[in-house]
């Protein structure tokens, strides 16, 4: 089937601002969207600039805005979307060129959570003892690949880049509720300040955008009880 | 043209590049910077599946002679062995700091490491499977790559992020650093360094189904080749039983560890002919013959070329708590549930057992006496130490990346307390400089995407899982025709900017190389060993053939004995 793809491009080469460009690619059904991009940069215009790497939803690298919704392009087939596909570069990033953002505000506020394991006591001679109750509770936030999909999704974000947004308080929930970790109340300090957890509104759009599935909102939820909690 | 002075750079953020440089962050008067053509989370470490292998015995008896035994074996006897001692041994103390470091591996009911079943690993020196693959989930490298990289930030190492390296610089035979391709700008950096550790990956895209990434085109090999360096062993590439058809995605593995089963047209449980004792545990490059045989036998499905992975008698449990990922593939890319369906698959290309040659620490060495390169260093799948030999075991890709990424820090930390600062020559980065301006400004009118796509379908019809020489001598041939249009590319984007097409055609330099190292080495051994299976001479030689190639440049071929310390060479059979 020949689908209709229309894409935000821009060149800071050569282009004053964004524009839309328009392509006719034949497809399958089963085709991701990253397939049929990639028809478009070898076949049809070599200048086109979007990341990606492994092509089955797993580095995290070609998070984009197709259709009006943050997905993975190698996570979305052509016959979810129909004949027209829109194809845009991630929100509240700067965008480079074309499909490509700046990730380095992004990554800044991941490190900014601590996002290690902290714990200096001498280690045994063999593993940590761990049970597999206190193992689930980190299952879910340990899923994030650092696709940008979700933080680029919330409104508060667009509104004000300060906020260290969904990814990085994934991130932080990982290791504050990870029974081996000693550095649950200075990451907790971290978000308890103003751009931090209780930012969230819980519109839930991270939640929904997530490609891994991770229950965002409701980790934010945790952490946000957490930091009432270690005030009492 | 920027100049960084570091004492060590580190190309690759991967499972060995980053334990390297953690390892170096240890030592607090080291400058260390990492350099990758990613985003290190990025890296295909991240992409591992099932396992890693370490007789930790947490679930059952296990020692590390049989995991010794079990890669020597499963490497057709061309392991060396010394290095697979040192592989199994501390596999153990190197899950111990994996732990420590933070990485949620599952856990038993009394809160050791989860282990489960693995193909080709076995107790008591063959006589069935046994629990030792580590595992996070079907999650396993994920956490490994976030792991490492989390502990990485925490100790400061200087991450290069988008640097394409294009160079490596050696002065009187001795490293002293690299140049690289800031994609961002366009701009060339030389980094100026006492030490360089190339960890960049593999390079499954020279063929068409490949499991590997887009970005896993070769480069650290193809440039250590073009310098010089000899590579070890590239007759021997994996190809993964089941790749999901046509896509060459993974279904891991660990699938068939928990219970999956691959049949034919007919249902029928076809490994019950060719490996009556581990059936769908048996290697790899034996399963993934025996498809292909059936294949070419009419069983395939409908008689096409692939089959099934059976997953309908498996509780719905095992796949949504012990492979939810590949559950989730299976879902996203087919349509298909695999608890209620099976799911079509076949061979996908996998993983080089060969690469830059090197010793049990890292050291890449220049020839077949084992003559260390001073100051550079490799590790992981684009090094070959060997522990691999012919074929390598499940599980044993992550152990190689972490115990010898691990001591190639630690090496590099005792090298560089002694090793002066080499200078480097006038204008370092002028050969660079020189092959991108000749790409970027080429004008014969043939296409990168074109090239690249007909070599990888040749690749996969010629020099795959069965091999004869006829069928290899075509594929150098259309290597030469290749080559020749690769001279006449144009490019579509002439800017500096962000410019993936340049780094598409620099990338498909490095797989043509790749390419032909593999085509003449496989062409080269008239034997059938492991993954390298040549129909014109079925057997394996032992008299003639137990041996490590070694390839230069130039065609020139050097042969390196293998080490054999504990396990005379026998027949393998499973």
């Amino acid at each position: 089937m020949k689908v209709h793809v229309r894409i935000k491009r821009f060149n800071p080469e050569k282009d004053r601002r964004p524009y839309w460009a328009d392509y006719e690619v034949p497809t399958d059904p089963f085709d991701r969207v990253l397939d049929v991009l990639h028809y478009i940069k070898w076949n049809l215009d070599g200048t086109l600039a979007l990341r990606r790497s492994c092509a089955h939803g797993i580095c995290g690298s070609d998070a984009m805005l197709i259709n009006g919704r943050n997905r993975l392009a190698c996570k979305v087939l052509v016959k979810d979307l129909g004949d027209r596909i829109t194809v845009e570069p991630l929100r509240g990033l700067p965008v480079i060129k074309d499909l490509v953002v700046d990730m380095e505000p992004f990554f800044a506020k991941y490190r900014q959570v601590m996002p290690w394991l902290v714990n200096d006591e001498p280690p045994p001679a063999r593993e940590r003892l761990q049970s597999p109750e206190e193992r689930a509770r980190i299952d879910d936030t340990t899923k994030c690949i650092l696709c940008a999909v979700c933080t680029t999704a919330c409104p508060i974000f667009w509104g004000n880049g300060e906020f260290l947004g969904p990814a990085a308080l994934v991130a932080a929930h990982r290791f504050i509720f990870d029974s081996r970790d000693r550095a649950a109340a200075e990451r907790l300090a971290i978000l308890a300040e103003r751009s931090g957890a209780f930012k969230c509104r819980t519109v839930f759009n991270c939640t929904d955008a997530c490609p891994q599935g991770i229950e965002i909102t409701k980790a934010i939820q945790e952490l946000k009880q957490a930091i009432v909690l270690s005030r009492a | 043209m920027p100049v960084h002075e570091y004492d060590a750079v580190i190309v690759g953020a991967g499972g060995a590049g980053l334990f390297a440089a953690l390892e170096l962050s240890h030592q607090r008067d080291l400058r260390v910077a990492v350099l990758s053509k990613l985003y290190p989370t990025r890296s295909h470490t991240g992409a591992a599946q099932g396992g890693i292998g370490a007789a930790l015995g947490n679930e059952e008896e296990d020692h590390w002679e049989w995991h010794m035994f079990d890669t020597v074996k499963g490497g057709d006897y061309l392991v060396d062995q010394d290095a697979a001692e040192i592989l199994a041994r501390e596999a153990i103390e190197t899950i111990y700091d994996l732990e420590h470091y933070g990485l949620p591996f599952d856990r038993t009911p009394d809160g050791r490491i989860a282990q489960r079943r693995f193909g080709g690993h076995t107790h008591h020196f063959g006589q069935g499977p046994v629990r030792r693959a580590c595992h996070a989930a079907d999650r396993t490298g994920h956490m490994i790559l976030q792991t490492l990289y989390q502990q990485c930030l925490r100790n400061n190492v200087h991450f290069f992020n988008e640097f394409q390296v294009v160079d490596l610089l050696l002065e009187d035979g001795v490293a002293a650093g690299v140049v690289a391709w800031e994609i961002l700008t366009g701009e060339l950096h030389v980094f100026h360094s006492r030490a360089v550790m190339f960890a960049t990956g593999g390079w499954g895209r020279i063929f068409k189904v490949s499991s590997n990434a887009h970005t896993l085109t070769g480069d650290g090999a193809a440039i250590c080749w073009r310098r010089g360096i000899p590579l070890e062993d590239m007759e021997f590439y994996q190809f993964h039983p089941t790749g999901i058809y046509r896509l060459g995605i993974l279904m891991s593995e660990a699938a068939r560890g928990e219970g999956a089963i691959l049949r034919n047209r007919y249902g029928e449980r076809f490994m019950e002919r060719y490996s009556p004792n581990l059936l769908d545990l048996a290697p790899r490059d034996i399963i993934a013959r025996a498809m292909i045989t059936e294949i070419r036998e009419g069983r395939g499905i409908d008689g096409k070329d692939y089959l099934h992975l059976d997953f309908t008698h498996l509780p719905r449990q095992v796949l949504d708590e012990k492979l939810p990922e590949i559950t989730s593939f299976a879902r996203t890319y087919l349509g298909i549930d695999p608890a209620t369906q099976p799911v079509p698959v076949q061979p996908t290309a996998h993983y080089a057992m060969g690469g830059i040659p090197t010793d049990v620490w890292g050291r890449v060495i220049r020839d077949e006496h084992n003559t260390p390169v001073p100051g550079l260093y490799a590790a992981g799948e684009c090094a070959c130490v060997s522990v691999h030999g012919a074929n390598r075991l499940g599980t044993n890709s992550l152990v190689d990346i972490l115990v010898f990424g691990r001591r190639a820090g630690r090496d590099m930390a005792r090298y560089l307390k002694e090793a002066e600062r080499v200078p480097v020559a006038h204008n370092p980065d002028s050969d660079a400089r020189e092959e991108l301006e000749r790409l970027r400004n080429s004008t014969g009118g043939e296409k990168v995407g074109a090239i690249r796509e007909e070599l990888a379908a040749c690749m996969m019809e010629w020099c795959g899982i069965f091999r004869n020489g006829a069928d290899l001598q075509r594929m150098l041939d259309k290597l030469g025709e290749l080559r020749d249009r690769y001279a006449r590319i144009t490019l579509d984007d002439r800017g500096w900017k962000f410019n993936q097409d340049l780094l598409e055609a620099w990338e498909l330099g490095c797989l043509l190389d790749v390419a032909e190292a593999t085509v003449r080495s496989a062409l080269n051994r008239t034997e059938s060993r492991g993954a390298h299976m040549r129909e014109d001479y079925p057997k394996r030689d032992d008299a003639q053939w137990l041996k490590h190639t070694l390839l230069y440049r130039d065609g020139r071929f050097a042969y390196k004995p293998v080490t054999i310390t504990r396990f005379q060479p026998q027949e393998r059979k499973y």
